[in-house]
């Protein structure tokens, strides 16, 4: 099931290419796939038991068992909401992409090959298998930057790709330390995620660094550093400050359904990094190093949201915004590998970022549209001061807009106050220091958010604009599920919390010693 | 549990279908989306009337809870509640909100966007309705978010006008800093008593359990958990309720349409914060009511002292609402639930009552604003200025007007304060100084010859479509009339459900039987507090008809009769005594630092760093090429060269000629020979 999810758009991507003579053909085959693989993905979660912890769909074949690397996929709650964003994401960006006249074939089939790597990131369990994807889902975008970007897109692809690359190599020799340091002399070493999850809980990961790594370090100091080598990766693809200075230059120089792609799923990646990764497999690193932790995720918290008010590009600030928004979810599962410390604390942090990470998709994607239908009409104008009135000329726009821009300021009723609400409720009792400084990132989002309103929409209309024309009656429709999906998260997230339960309640376990 | 219990989510929920749906209609459908928001506001209304006659019936808190959203194996819990707290407020914002969205038929109706108006106006009452009958601290901060937008919304309403965008801005950010408060406060109550429902069969959060565990609990300061807690959600409160000193977004607030600072900005939502305390009492500690009393006593009396220098008539109202909220702060503080609310309820009546008021008064002076340039009204405008009579009246706390017997009460409660008298002398003067300037602006208003002036400001509300002929005021129509005199009525009659004698309004808040008994006037105290609290009144009112009202006031030009008097005070004051310049110059100034800073470290430092390695790595990469190509390429090259001269070398001996081989082949023989023989003798 999850091999045929992860191969659907990789061929989609190739038919697109050899099938597709004219952009019309195109960007209908690629729609096509993506609703095919967004069934699948809700075929998936619907067919997904909640209640049991532990992986799912589970596939298994050897693939180099002389070095322990397998062909290992499967999906517990995380992976299940993953992909379900992964889909999500990636159809609203070919949605947007529809009209847009710059995207041909070999984009739409770049985009698929890049849903492919999310798939297959998002259900690799072993770390090889998961490697490759990791890397190859870095390679569309690359060339989705460069190659339909805007002036700077160059410059801002290669410092993407590189600096995620540095991140990615740390992440590499970590794990290929932990293979060496859990290889026996008759038997491959480990780089299963299930397995190296009960290793490290039992202990014997330690152990095993002490013994079979002759660094001449102790096997805490040893354990550290593998511990901020795989963060390194992470931090990067998540955009922790001050991992974070890609994202601005990125986010605005792409095109904006590039950065939908980005913000919307690529930046889950190092969320689900997070999850899946750090904490069960370094569990004991992640509570020595808390503090340092809890100051960095306060940081891409406040810092960012700081910095969005002062930047007088809508893209830069709505790329602020995006680290600001995932610096909650790095909050949340920091506090959660606290050592001492309420477990309803924590599964509620916990489910608190997968909410997080539902929402912030979303929300990201559906701003990062809305400023490409933007940029379509006034052909390429997107400063914050170059507008005004414009509830007036383009109603319908704004007002959905609106929407959007108050989902992303955590207003109750829409999809972005129950998951903040849980991760400031798990995060409070755990680390009441960090979660009160946190709150300013809170009243910054409104600020620099009502800012974008008032400048942009409101005000006496811009003469400039007065003939901007509003949304067109296919672009309502498109986004009618895209609002609804905020009213029905805000209003019964247990769509998404009665699907993680189990997974949860398993996290908090596995940082229980 | 009778019906109306378990249908009770029905009173919020039809305003905000209401709105949901008139926000999909289109800008024409006008009569539609009036009708879908007066009629469904009539059946709430018809709702919490059953609602109230059940919470007589049975006074007994009823309450109904359900599962929200489950994280790990727990489940955040939300729920409603029907007491007799929540059955006034609901009988309260119902009917005037009901009363408001009648008045508002006639004062929109020349407006573009009175399809979406309406629309906010229901999401307003709706979620306003759902702070009511929360059950849950949680639902009732979702409610409370939503309130605020709307509030953001209305005031926004005109959002052309770059003032209107300014202050609906500045009302969101303001408030929001105190639901920040409310917000941590919120997680720790969680925390501390594992649940945020209100009243849960004996496990809810202000229930004896969980405030013994918490008032046991010391945590800073030696502070109880308790008293920290209450206080982070008074700051909330505050931030709503417009206590100083996050009053400063509600005189901008009248950016908004008239009948929103009535609704909102007067009647109901500001007093959600006074609402939220009195919800949560069981959480104040007596420290925490001490802060509430305090901040409260301040706000009455600093926000009557600038309601004197202000012009507009409608920023009068405005900081006579937010002096009023401080009066009801005080209540809650140094009084009970009952004496707070008692004053919430005829506040929001006779509040509504001054608001429509002017809103009739600017309705039919063209959109003028400025009370200089009014005068006469009386004359034009019967009906408006009987009703505004009034409210001013009550407002004033004029005996036997129902702010009489509020605001008794609460001078009441205060002068029995054990702890210190500080707030009733505040109080005390406060009133005296509301008696003032509601008479300066009635008298501005209503009295005197008409004047208008060739200077007047530029009209405000360029929404009225063609501007009417500014000559002649006229009286607004019946439908804006009729709410009028409806709220007069309850303005003028309302006290007389709590005063002393007959104290039904407390008893029911409090749950005992009451009777009606005279002798209760008695109480050691009462009538000399009355009696002095009605000598201030009068004191007021004879005041601000000596300045403003023995001789009629000509020219809107003239400098005010009080500026004549003490120019630097009153001057201070019309600057609202540079609160907003202050806070300009501290709190945002140093949030501007703050993102500049940000910024700038985003990209020296942070980016600066990615740079420098890149440049270190570029140049090590320069110095790579450098050294491949004069080092190694050029080594390569110069042994290249070697090997290749060596080779011709090496080929010339190779020439192919025999006689040159053989040349060197017996010379070769010839050393050999030399050699060996040289050896043999060796």
């Amino acid at each position: 099931m999850i091999t045929a999810l992860t191969l659907l758009p990789v061929f989609g991507g190739f038919a697109v290419l050899l099938l597709a003579r004219s952009r019309a053909a195109a960007r209908i085959l690629a729609v096509a796939v993506a609703v095919a693989a967004l069934a699948l993905a809700i075929f998936i979660w619907h067919s997904f038991n909640p209640s049991t912890p532990g992986m799912q769909f589970e596939q298994w074949h050897a693939w180099v068992p002389s070095l322990g690397i397998a062909y290992h996929v499967g999906v517990d709650g995380l992976g299940v909401l993953m992909l379900a964003v992964s889909a999500m994401v990636v159809l609203m960006s070919l949605a947007a992409s529809w009209s847009n006249s710059n995207h041909g074939p070999v984009y739409f089939a770049l985009v698929l090959f890049l849903e492919a790597g999310l798939f297959g990131t998002f259900t690799a369990l072993n770390f090889i298998h998961w490697f490759i994807f990791w890397e190859l889902s870095l390679i569309p975008a690359f060339f989705l930057v460069r190659l339909w970007g805007g002036q700077g897109r160059a410059r801002a692809a290669t410092q993407f790709f590189l600096y995620t690359m540095v991140g990615s190599i740390a992440l590499l020799l970590s794990f290929l330390a932990i293979y060496l340091a859990t290889s026996q002399p008759n038997a491959p070493g480990c780089f299963d995620f299930v397995q190296l999850a009960q290793l490290a809980h039992s202990g014997q990961l330690t152990t095993a660094l002490a013994q079979n790594l002759h660094w001449g370090l102790s096997a805490d100091t040893t354990g550290m550093l593998l511990f901020w080598a795989a963060f390194l990766g992470f931090a990067v693809k998540t955009a922790v400050v001050p991992f974070h200075t890609w994202v601005p230059a990125a986010y605005s120089e792409a095109s904006s359904e590039t950065t939908m792609l980005l913000t919307g799923a690529m930046s889950k990646m190092g969320v689900y990094g997070f999850l899946r990764i750090l904490l069960p497999i370094f569990p004991q690193e992640m509570q020595r190093a808390l503090t340092p932790l809890l100051w960095l995720a306060v940081a891409t918290i406040v810092l960012p949201a700081f910095a969005a008010w002062v930047q007088r590009d809508l893209k830069r600030t709505f790329a602020y915004s995006s680290v600001n928004h995932l610096g909650y979810c790095v909050l949340g599962v920091c506090v959660a590998a606290k050592l001492a410390g309420s477990e309803i604390e924590k599964a509620a942090a916990l489910t608190g970022v997968l909410l997080q990470i539902f929402s912030h998709a979303l929300t990201a994607s559906a701003l990062f549209w809305f400023i490409a239908l933007l940029e379509r009409r006034t052909e390429g104008w997107r400063g914050i001061d170059e507008f005004g009135g414009l509830r007036r000329v383009v109603p319908v726009f704004s007002g959905l807009m609106g929407i959007a821009i108050f989902a992303s300021l955590g207003l109750p009723g829409l999809n972005g106050f129950p998951g903040e609400f849980l991760i400031f409720k798990g995060a409070f009792p755990l680390a009441p220091w960090a979660a009160s400084i946190s709150v300013l990132g809170l009243l910054m989002t409104a600020i620099f958010l009502l800012t974008v309103i008032q400048k942009v929409f409101s005000g006496p209309v811009n003469p400039r604009w007065e003939l901007l024309p509003d949304l067109t009656t296919a672009e309502r429709l498109a986004f009618v599920p895209v609002i609804a999906l905020m009213f029905l998260i805000g209003l019964y997230p247990q769509l998404i919390t009665g699907m993680v339960h189990a997974t949860v309640m398993q996290w908090v376990a596995g940082v229980r010693f | 549990m009778s019906w109306i219990v378990r249908s009770l989510w029905l009173i919020p929920v039809l305003p905000m279908l209401a709105a949901g749906v008139s926000a999909l209609l289109k800008r024409e459908q006008r009569r539609l989306s009036a009708s879908l928001a007066i009629g469904s506001m009539g059946i709430s209304f018809v709702l919490a009337l059953s609602a109230f006659a059940q919470a007589l019936a049975e006074p007994a808190r009823q309450v109904v809870n359900f599962g929200w959203m489950q994280f790990g194996n727990q489940w955040v819990s939300l729920g409603w509640l029907l007491d007799p707290l929540a059955a006034v407020m609901l009988v309260m914002v119902t009917l005037v909100g009901l009363l408001i969205f009648i008045y508002s038929l006639g004062y929109m109706a020349h407006d573009d966007n009175f399809t979406r108006f309406f629309c906010f106006l229901s999401l307003f009452a709706g979620a306003m309705l759902g702070v009511v009958i929360a059950n849950s601290l949680l639902l009732l901060f979702m409610c409370w978010e939503v309130v605020g937008l709307t509030s953001y919304l209305l005031i926004g309403f005109w959002f052309q006008r770059p003032a209107a965008a300014a202050a609906a801005k500045k009302a969101f950010v303001t408030t929001r800093i105190g639901d920040l408060g409310l917000l941590i406060g919120m997680v720790w109550l969680y925390a501390q008593s594992g649940t945020l429902l209100f009243y849960d069969h004996g496990a809810g959060c202000l229930e004896q359990s969980a405030l013994t565990t918490m008032a046991a609990h010391v945590t800073i300061a030696g502070m109880a958990v308790s008293t920290a807690i209450g206080l982070l959600i008074f700051c909330g409160a505050a931030g709503k309720s417009g206590q100083v000193p996050l009053h400063v977004w509600l005189p901008d607030a009248m950016e908004g349409p008239t009948p929103v600072s009535a609704l909102i900005h007067a009647a109901t939502m500001v007093a959600a914060g006074v609402y939220l305390v009195a919800r949560v009492y069981p959480l104040m500690t007596h420290s925490a009511l001490a802060v509430v009393a305090w901040v409260g006593a301040i706000t009455a009396f600093f926000a009557a002292c600038i309601a004197v220098a202000q012009n507009d008539i409608k920023r009068i109202l405005a900081y006579s609402t937010v002096s009023q909220l401080g009066y009801m702060m005080l209540g809650l503080g140094v009084g009970s639930v009952a004496v707070g609310m008692f004053h919430l309820i005829t506040h929001a009546f006779f509040k509504a009552l001054l608001f429509l008021g002017a809103g009739s008064v600017i309705h039919g002076c063209s959109d003028e604003q400025d009370i200089r340039n009014m005068g006469g009204l009386r004359r034009f405008m019967p009906v408006t200025f009987l009703t505004y009579a009034a409210g001013m009246l009550a407002l004033c706390g004029f005996p036997l007007f129902a702010g009489f017997w509020s605001k008794d009460e609460i001078l009441h409660a205060a002068h029995g304060w054990g702890l210190s008298r500080g707030p009733f002398y505040l109080g005390a003067i406060g009133a005296l100084l509301t008696a003032f300037y509601m008479t300066r602006q009635v008298f501005y208003v209503f009295f005197g010859p008409r004047r208008t002036t060739e200077t007047r400001s530029e009209p405000v509300g360029s929404h009225h479509g063609p501007v009417h002929a500014a000559a002649e005021p006229h009286e607004s129509p019946g439908v804006m009339t009729g709410p009028l005199v409806v709220l007069a009525l309850f303005a003028t009659l309302l006290g007389f459900v709590g005063t002393p004698a007959w104290p039904w309004f407390q008893s029911f808040l409090s749950g005992t039987p009451n009777s009606f008994d005279l002798a209760r006037f008695n109480e050691p105290g009462l009538i000399p507090l009355m009696l002095s609290s009605s000598v201030l009144v009068f004191a007021g009112l004879l005041l601000g008809w000596w300045l403003y009202g023995r001789e009629p006031i000509l020219r809107g030009t003239d400098p005010d009769a009080l500026q004549r008097l003490q120019p630097g005070i009153f001057h201070a004051l019309a600057n609202r005594l540079y609160v907003d310049e202050f806070f300009g110059l501290t709190v945002i100034a140093l949030t501007r630092f703050a993102s500049a800073f940000s910024s700038w470290l985003d990209r020296w430092i942070w980016g600066g760093a990615v740079r420098l390695v890149s440049f270190l790595t570029v140049g090590l990469g320069w110095l790579d090429a450098g050294v491949d190509r004069y080092l190694v390429n050029g080594g390569f090259d110069a042994g290249c060269r070697d090997l290749a001269r060596g080779g011709r070398l090496f080929s010339s001996l190779q020439s192919g000629r025999v006689q040159n081989y053989l040349r060197v082949i017996a010379a070769a023989l010839v050393v050999l020979a030399v050699l060996l023989l040289w050896g043999r003798r060796g």
